[in-house]
């Protein structure tokens, strides 16, 4: 391979050049900066490249990169790219967004396109509270945190084991990564991007303004100590017993993806059309 | 006086078959070259509920619902008073059931009809066997002078050649034999030539074709009464035309799926009813602030809530019209009759693909669900045109003001024409902007574009020139239609004017048909009057102007309107 300089595209080629709206300190910036590597290491052209995600701070994303992007409704992001991905299968589709979005308002499309396994990646960039309504309990908020006025304790409910719900819904290839390592993240999602079917990253980025604890994860992250598996059952064994901090490749399922080929018509129209048509017993 | 169409009623307990010999009724009729109609009537149960088939025949084509019933033959009296309503006889009608079933219902007796005992199942089983239907269709083919060969050659067709045929012409030539005993009815002849090329096709089996003929190669689509026939036959035509069909997760995702295949240049549709239409809403304002055509096709039935899932009515109109947060100009529009849905739909994908609006087609239960026979829809060969640039230079602005308030519209794919389609307002280049100028600007070129399109013709189908207007839209159409073949019979005679167009309003041609016109009835299948409040607040009406509105289930007839303008003589 030859050296970046001479490839056709670099990172530069990926953004738009639009100024995020994120706060200072902001996981965010790590990861934009990683799906902009990831998509120079792929040398795929930036017009080939779609981004779909819903509401929420790192719901912006897409009118950073200068891919086709669409910003659309609060959870809905994941059967907007499903719809994309089976019109156009040739696009390289990423679906990218936060985990209230994901997990919440969205939970159930997450369940579903899962299960579904189209060949899209999605990105989830979880830090456990809803930044854009300055600081909600999100599904993946700690019970006892108590920051919120809308759930004065804490939310008093275990948080969600998004790579878990991704493996028992059946999403093909699973991945941990951090914002703090945007080199990391970047092999990582090479890796979702080039993985058939659907690919699930989820990205620990940390919301400094309304979790400022998480400053912390930066030191907490460290690398699987064991090898991704092909086998679901470990998988689900080893996302069981994890801390929540180990990343890298966890589970890359063998899965065939959805059925997107648009197969070339078979027949016109008008032959379907015939079926309406009454038998006239006085002509024949 | 020979009535010119005949009705036939068809009822029984779910899983009896009543169906099967209604749809081998129409079948047969058009085969010997007749125009046909039928409409379903069921309840909510799958097996074992109440189903009524109402057949109606005739030499021409058939455009409303029959004010009565000439023959009711009853499977069995089950759930029949839950029909009561829907079944209107009178002194002229015949019904025929089996004494094995129980006595005739009061209800039932009380009409005046004549009421004659078969014993069907008693028939039925000495015919080797055969289903009761079988003999039900029988003697409904005798007495409605189908002939045996129609019938025969329809079963066939159905049931593939195999035992089920043999033995249900076992059980229909019982039915001929006892009906002979039976005097005929007074029926009109059938037509001795049979002339254009005639289809049998349902409304939402239309709807979907319609899109089809428009170009749409994406469907997605959630399960649910009374559009679920529209999804599957899309289901079965998109595959085999190169297209994709998706059955969603729920209709938040099936609204959202369509959006995204029509972003990447696939026209895409979906349908839906009432609670579908409901959830889909925040996803169609989505289609309006970023600009993507899609189009949503809503068979309405009964509502609020679950409301009543298997009957129609046009309660859906305020949630069509009003029910997208902010300013949100969008199309509306709706068939005006069974065939109409495949035209409507057709209409409704080109404007929408020209115009990057969202449309929502209003259908109903029973428009969707009634089969008819008719000559053959016309075929249209232009397909939906999207304005889509032959290049982009990077400097390309998705959201550009334009003259008639279109932009062109870059794909994914297309070097240069990169853009993030956007919910959140935006400025010209699809930037996010909280400014009021970027704002109004933006707000002005959405509704200027549907605005400011002409229309032509198609807004509304206009038939008379009479002093009296019956402005209508959707399943009474075919009622109101029926009535100006008697426009005579009114003083200063009959205009109808039924709206395929419902939004955006069309007040200068209203205007212009509303010329002359001394008085207006305004006719509708809802409870509060939707369609007369909407018609108030966006029309100038220059006339004495009545609301003449009912909820559904049971359809508006051509009677129920002529005693509208006869009262209203009166008073």
């Amino acid at each position: 391979m030859k050296g970046e300089s001479s490839q056709a595209f670099s990172t530069k080629s990926y953004k738009s050049g639009v100024k995020p709206i994120w706060c200072p300190g902001c996981g965010d910036f790590g990861v934009l900066a990683s799906i902009s590597r990831a998509l120079t290491l792929l040398q795929v052209p930036p017009e080939e490249v779609a981004v779909v995600s819903g509401i929420g701070c790192s719901s912006r994303i897409p009118a950073y990169l200068n891919s086709y992007g669409f910003h659309g409704v609060h959870g809905r992001a994941l059967p907007l790219a499903t719809g994309l991905k089976l019109a156009r299968p040739e696009l390289t589709v990423l679906v990218a967004g936060g985990d209230g979005d994901g997990f919440a308002i969205g939970g159930n499309h997450f369940l579903h396109a899962c299960r579904r396994n189209a060949d899209l990646t999605y990105i989830v960039m979880d830090n456990q509270v809803y930044g854009m309504t300055k600081g909600q309990a999100s599904p993946t908020t700690e019970p006892d945190w108590d920051l919120s006025q809308l759930t004065p304790g804490g939310p008093g409910m275990n948080p969600f084991l998004p790579l878990v719900l991704a493996l028992g819904s059946g999403a093909n290839f699973l991945a941990r990564a951090s914002s703090s390592d945007p080199g990391g993240t970047a092999d990582v999602l090479v890796e979702a991007i080039r993985h058939p079917g659907f690919s699930f990253v989820q990205v620990l980025s940390p919301c400094l303004t309304f979790q400022p604890e998480q400053r912390k994860w930066k030191k907490m992250v460290r690398p699987a100590p064991v090898e991704a598996t092909t086998d679901p059952v470990r998988a689900a064994k080893r996302l069981m017993t994890d801390d929540n901090f180990f990343v890298g490749v966890l589970y890359r399922g063998e899965r065939d993806p959805y059925d997107e080929s648009s197969v070339e018509a078979t027949c016109e129209l008008s032959s379907l059309e015939s079926e309406f048509k009454i038998h006239d017993l006085a002509r024949s | 006086m020979t009535p010119e169409r005949l009705s036939i009623t068809v009822a029984g307990s779910g899983g009896a078959g009543v169906v099967t010999v209604g749809n081998t009724l129409l079948e047969a009729a058009g085969s010997i070259g007749w125009y046909a109609r039928m409409a379903r009537s069921s309840g909510p149960q799958i097996r074992g509920g109440e189903v009524a088939a109402t057949v109606c025949l005739s030499p021409q084509p058939i455009q409303s619902d029959p004010s009565h019933c000439d023959l009711l033959v009853a499977l069995d009296w089950k759930n029949i008073d839950r029909f009561a309503d829907e079944i209107v006889l009178n002194g002229h009608s015949v019904v025929i059931s089996d004494p094995e079933q129980g006595e005739v219902p009061d209800s039932i007796r009380d009409s005046g009809a004549q009421c004659l005992a078969i014993p069907f199942k008693e028939l039925a089983a000495n015919a080797g066997g055969a289903r009761v239907n079988m003999v039900a269709l029988g003697i409904t083919m005798q007495l409605a002078r189908l002939t045996r060969e129609s019938i025969k050659f329809t079963l066939e067709k159905t049931f593939h050649g195999d035992r089920r045929f043999t033995i249900g012409m076992a059980g229909v030539d019982a039915g001929i034999l006892a009906a002979l005993s039976v005097n005929r009815l007074d029926l009109p002849p059938a037509p001795t030539t049979s002339c254009s090329e005639r289809w049998s096709i349902t409304g939402n089996q239309a709807a979907a074709l319609g899109a089809l003929r428009c170009g749409v190669r994406f469907a997605a689509g959630y399960p649910i009464t009374p559009a679920t026939e529209v999804l599957e036959y899309l289901a079965l035509a998109l595959p085999k035309l190169g297209g994709e069909f998706v059955q969603a997760e729920d209709e938040l995702a099936a609204v959202n799926q369509i959006i995204g295949a029509s972003f990447g240049g696939v026209p895409a549709i979906t349908a839906t009813s009432g609670p579908g239409l409901a959830l889909m809403m925040e996803s169609i304002g989505l289609a309006v602030a970023a600009e993507i055509p899609i189009v949503v096709i809503d068979v309405m039935r009964g509502g609020p809530a679950t409301g009543i899932p298997t009957k129609s009515e046009q309660s859906d109109l305020n949630i069509a019209l009003y029910g997208l947060p902010g300013d949100a100009p969008h199309l509306v529009i709706a068939p005006t009759s069974v065939n109409d849905c495949l035209d409507a739909v057709y209409w409704a994908v080109e404007l929408s693909e020209w115009l990057q609006a969202p449309a929502i087609v209003l259908s109903s239960q029973a428009l969707g669900q009634t089969r008819t026979i008719d000559d053959k829809p016309p075929t249209r060969e232009q397909k939906a045109v999207r304005k889509v640039p032959d290049q982009a230079d990077g400097a390309y602005q998705r959201y550009q003001l334009t003259p008639d308030g279109v932009s062109p519209m870059t794909l994914p794919g297309m070097p240069g024409g990169q853009y993030t389609a956007e919910g959140l307002e935006h400025d010209e280049s699809g930037i996010p902007s909280v400014r009021a100028g970027d704002h109004l600007r933006q707000l002005e070129k959405r509704r200027g574009k549907l605005t400011s399109f002409d229309y032509g013709d198609y807004w509304a189908d206009i038939q008379g020139e009479g002093s009296t207007a019956i402005i209508t839209w959707g399943g009474p159409v075919g009622a109101a239609r029926e009535l100006l073949a008697r426009s005579h019979e009114f003083d200063g005679g009959l205009r109808l004017i039924a709206l395929r167009l419902l939004a955006p309003e069309q007040p200068g041609p209203m205007a212009k048909v509303l010329y002359g016109v001394k008085r207006i009835l305004v006719v509708e299948q809802s409870h509060g009057g939707q369609f007369y409040r909407y018609l108030r607040s966006c029309y100038d009406l220059p006339a004495p102007t009545r609301s003449f509105c009912r909820p559904g289930p049971v359809p508006i007839l051509a009677a129920e309107i002529a005693a509208q303008l006869q009262q209203w003589n009166l008073s």
